[in-house]
């Protein structure tokens, strides 16, 4: 077993760089009654996941920001295969999942994830070094060489083999367990990682300690993030790109620093503008988001944000907008990015 | 950066700490009550084992002119039975055959009842559903109903006995399994050993078993004192045991009769199922504390 | 109420056709012909055969089944071997001595079980609660029938003071409400208490101690409110799941009377269940075991509505 593989592995690579590394299109999760879809919906199911589109560069780090419920992390799970989509397809670097091209094992091994409740996603009858070894052991590696790779990886991970490795989770800080918890996703020597809300159950301090950890995994080890969380200046600080979605659906897509400086779609906008200031040249006067959350059950018609934005018109209660495009890369749904939409404010302009 | 085999590197030992198991004997050896049952019960089990070497006298010998002498005869300790036998060496030899049935049946059900109950909850879905509803027919049954009319239907013997408390078992075992097995399924750490690329098989041995046979375990301790008072019961019935062979509750059964001659003797035979009995409630409570403290 | 009792209902229909189908199967179980149990060893062939034909042994199983659920439907159990009088009559009879006997030792059980089981958890951790959860493991731990000898050795034996079996004097079959009857029931019905005693004690205590230890009792004593309002508090939210385990435990000394019916030959229906299981009775023990578990079955039901009605959070799906 090869302990500290330079990034990219030769031989791994199959679609080149101009490849994203995981392209989703058209993805969708319903839950409830049977397999409703667009339109055809039966009353009561929850269309948690309803029609998304993106892609995810080779190594960068693409951070996916929305509110509960908005089914961030259903499309996490849909994209790791921990539940089925009902529409939808995913290709990773360029081969579809479960194809003869690629198989849902070796996709496992290149695609991992880390989850939130540090607690949770840990055997506590297992000590740490069984929990992080029991991949590679999965996969054909021996009793010894995977412990030694297991040792190898706490060490990288901030967590002294000697001290940490014979130890069990309920023994260990928050933090500690989710380094445990990444030192584990890194042991199939994996090209995405999935972070789902992994920091947002953590102290301010040891969240900045994980990160920082985080960002230098990246960079030695060559790896891909999908950053998943609630939490404005963590993407803002982890991502290369951002995607914001809404009910599940993508309202917003773009570089980070785009997003932040000139946000295209009004949610997004709000979003911003709800994050507390300590600069008080700069006070939050009024709430930016009026009205009740959203009920994914019973969805809006037309644009699923229109009964809370502050620039609504007719059009967006009777029609859906696209993705457009504002700069580009970046995108945004709504209709006021559309010079053609019919938007009255555009009109003004 | 260089790649490196560390598989030839040999890895300092790590300080180890103490495992679940490790740490439930150190809190129920501190338990002065479930330490005093465990040692009852191992007292009765080691009587019962070498009853042929301890007992002063032969099971099945009497002899009707030394029937029913109380207690402190001498060479009657604990006085002589109906037939004459002494009582110590039937009640010593009656405990093989009464610990024997009140126990077997657990750990029948035990197997059978996990199996059962591990697989349903982790196949979920429709076979849940119906290995469950199976199940609750069982359950619309009370327990020594069924045990009784399965013994009745089967007849009397020892292992028609052990059968039918054995299915009386499975139920309870298999209820509480599956309840388990479901709750430990969908925790977080089997959802990532799944994303490890494991087989169902691998999951099951190295992530759910270690986290559900426990309290499985605990529950199957706290059925034994109830198998025996059963099986005992099918035994006074006249369902288990057959005379002449030494077993408690035939014991009592063929006593009643003497309730007016020797209440003492007469009552013997169940005070030894009673407390046989409190020792296992006992222990399998001390146990259950012992596992219950939340790490 | 009403719709979730109607749910639960509709939950039960399948379980109640498989306690008939097991009902059904118990005769059928043991190896070899149901009728050798019956037929005197020195029957003929022809007469075997006659016999096989008017039981219907001689039809394929699913087949008796359905006749004999048929029958069932329509009331009519068969008829008893030994007596020849009709098997619902008989079993109709034994029911209310075994109901009376069951209540009786239910409301005992309960009575003092609730008030052990408040001891020991609202003075949890003292000498009292050891006290209460010693009596309480006591009781469930007993051999009931053991303790039925015990109790007629002690009080009818050793002391004279009450009768040692049947239901009333010289054996009669009929329990009836009097000085004279009343001094029959005592005994099985406090021997019968013991283990539903023990469990609701151990219940009890642990309700209580689990309400007393929330918040919300904290708050409530802050306030300063009293300790009987604390206690009103207590058995408000204990009562739902105490009185379902005591229904629960009717249930089960219903069905699981014969022990103690045969030591007081008390006419039940578990000394009829022993009667029948001896005489190899077979229509006398399919019908008996029939109407005790679908008795256990409508009995959870209703417990299981009437809890839910009471607490609201507890709903099976």
């Amino acid at each position: 077993m090869i302990i500290g593989a330079p990034p990219e592995m030769p031989g791994r690579d199959r679609g080149g760089p101009g490849t994203p590394l995981l392209q989703v299109r058209g993805l969708a999760k319903h839950f409830g009654g049977s397999s409703g879809l667009f339109g055809r919906a039966k009353a009561g199911v929850v269309r948690a996941v309803d029609g998304v589109d993106f892609s995810v560069g080779k190594g960068e780090t693409l951070g996916i920001v929305g509110e509960s419920g908005c089914g961030k992390s259903t499309t996490a799970r849909l994209v790791m295969q921990i539940i089925e989509p009902d529409a939808g397809e995913i290709l990773f670097d360029g081969e579809a999942v479960g194809s003869r091209a690629l198989g849902l094992r070796d996709f496992r091994r290149q695609v991992q994830m880390v989850f939130q409740d540090s607690y949770a996603s840990l055997n506590p009858r297992l000590t740490v070094e069984d929990t992080v070894a029991f991949g590679p052991r999965v996969h054909g590696a021996s009793p010894s060489a995977a412990l030694a790779k297991a040792h190898d990886l706490l060490h990288r991970v901030g967590l002294e083999p000697r001290r940490f490795a014979g130890r069990y989770p309920h023994e260990i800080s928050g933090g500690q367990r989710q380094r445990v918890n990444i030192a584990r996703a890194l042991s199939l020597d994996p090209r995405l990682i999935i972070l789902d809300e992994a920091v947002s159950a953590l102290d301010k301090s040891v969240e900045a300690q994980v990160l920082n950890l985080l960002l230098d995994l990246k960079r030695d080890f060559g790896l891909t993030y999908m950053f998943i969380t609630h939490d404005l200046n963590v993407v803002r600080f982890m991502s290369d790109r951002i995607m914001v979605m809404y009910l599940g659906k993508v309202a917003e897509v773009g570089e980070a620093e785009a997003i932040f400086e000139a946000p295209g779609h009004p949610y997004t906008s709000a979003l911003l503008a709800s994050m507390p200031s300590m600069d008080p040249d700069h006070r939050t006067q009024e709430a930016p988001l009026s009205g009740d959350p959203p009920n994914p059950i019973n969805p809006p018609s037309g644009c699923r944000f229109h009964p809370r934005c502050k620039l609504v018109s007719t059009l967006c209660s009777q029609a859906e907008p696209a993705l457009n495009v504002m700069a580009g890369d970046h995108l945004a749904a709504c209709h006021l990015v559309d010079p053609q939409s019919g938007h009255p404010r555009l009109a003004a302009a | 950066m260089t790649a490196v085999d560390l598989s030839a590197v040999p890895i300092p030992p790590a300080e180890r700490s103490e495992g679940y198991w490790a740490s439930v004997l150190r809190r129920l050896r501190r338990d002065p009550v479930a330490m005093a049952a465990l040692a009852v019960i191992l007292l009765l089990v080691l009587a019962a084992i070498l009853a042929p070497y301890l007992a002063p006298a032969d099971p099945f010998r009497g002899s009707m002119a030394r029937r029913l002498r109380p207690v402190g005869t001498p060479g009657f300790p604990l006085g002589s039975d109906e037939l004459g036998r002494d009582m110590l060496t039937r009640l010593m030899f009656g405990g093989r055959l009464s610990l024997f049935m009140g126990v077997t049946p657990v750990v029948l059900a035990f197997a059978i009842g996990s199996g059962i109950g591990i697989f349903a909850a982790y196949v979920g879905g429709w076979v849940n559903t119906v290995v469950m509803r199976i199940i609750d027919v069982f359950f619309a049954f009370p327990s020594v109903l069924l045990a009784i009319a399965l013994s009745g239907a089967l007849g009397a013997g020892i292992l028609n006995s052990i059968v039918s408390l054995t299915v009386v078992f499975v139920p309870q075992i298999a209820r509480i399994a599956e309840a388990v097995t479901t709750q430990t399924r969908n925790r977080d750490f089997v959802e990532a050993a799944r994303i490890s690329g494991a087989s169902p098989l691998t999951i099951v041995r190295v992530h759910i078993l270690g986290n559900v046979l426990g309290p499985i375990f605990v529950y199957a301790t706290s059925l034994i004192s109830v198998s025996m008072i059963l099986s005992s019961g099918l035994s006074f019935l006249g369902l288990g045991v057959k005379p002449p062979e030494p077993e408690w509750g035939l014991m009592l059964n063929t006593l009643r009769t003497a309730i007016y001659n020797q209440p003492l003797v007469a009552a013997l035979p169940g005070v030894m199922i009673f407390i046989t009995s409190i020792a296992f409630n006992l222990f399998s409570d001390g146990l259950r504390g012992a596992m219950e403290v939340r790490q | 109420m009403l719709l979730y009792a109607l749910k639960r209902l509709i939950y039960v229909l399948p379980v109640a056709f498989g306690v008939s189908v097991v009902c059904f199967m118990l005769v059928h179980l043991a190896p070899g012909d149901p009728l050798t149990a019956i037929m005197p060893i020195d029957a003929t062939a022809e007469q075997q055969a006659q016999m096989r034909a008017a039981y219907g042994f001689d039809k394929p199983l699913p087949v008796q089944y359905g006749i004999w659920l048929f029958k069932v439907l329509h009331g009519d159990l068969g008829a008893s071997i030994a007596s020849g009088r009709s098997v619902a009559s008989e079993v109709g009879r034994a029911v209310g001595n075994s109901l009376i006997l069951a209540a009786l030792a239910t409301l005992i059980g309960f009575g003092f079980g609730t008030f052990f089981g408040f001891v020991a958890g609202y003075f949890r951790g003292s000498l009292l609660d050891r006290l209460a959860s010693l009596v309480s493991i006591l009781g469930v731990s007993v051999p009931h029938y053991w303790l039925g000898m015990v109790m007629v050795i002690v009080f009818s034996a050793l002391l004279g003071w009450l009768p040692s079996t049947g239901a009333g004097p010289g054996g009669s079959t009929a329990w009836a409400f009097d000085w004279e009857h009343i001094r029959y029931i005592i005994l099985p019905a406090f021997t019968m208490s013991a283990i539903p005693m023990g469990i609701i004690a151990r219940t009890v205590r642990a309700l209580v101690s689990d309400i007393l230890s929330q918040d919300f009792v904290q708050a409530l004593r802050a306030k300063g409110m009293g300790e009987g309002a604390v206690f009103r508090h207590v058995v408000r939210n204990a009562a739902p799941t105490a009185l379902a385990v005591m229904g629960l435990q009717l249930g089960y000394l219903l069905g699981g009377s014969i022990l103690i019916e045969t030591v007081f030959a008390w006419p039940g229906t578990g000394f009829l269940l022993n009667t029948a299981i001896f005489q190899r009775d077979l229509p006398l023990l399919q019908g008996t075991i029939l109407v005790l578990a679908l008795f256990f079955v409508g009995l959870n039901l209703i417990v299981d509505v009437l809890q839910s009605s009471l607490d609201p959070r507890i709903q099976r799906g």
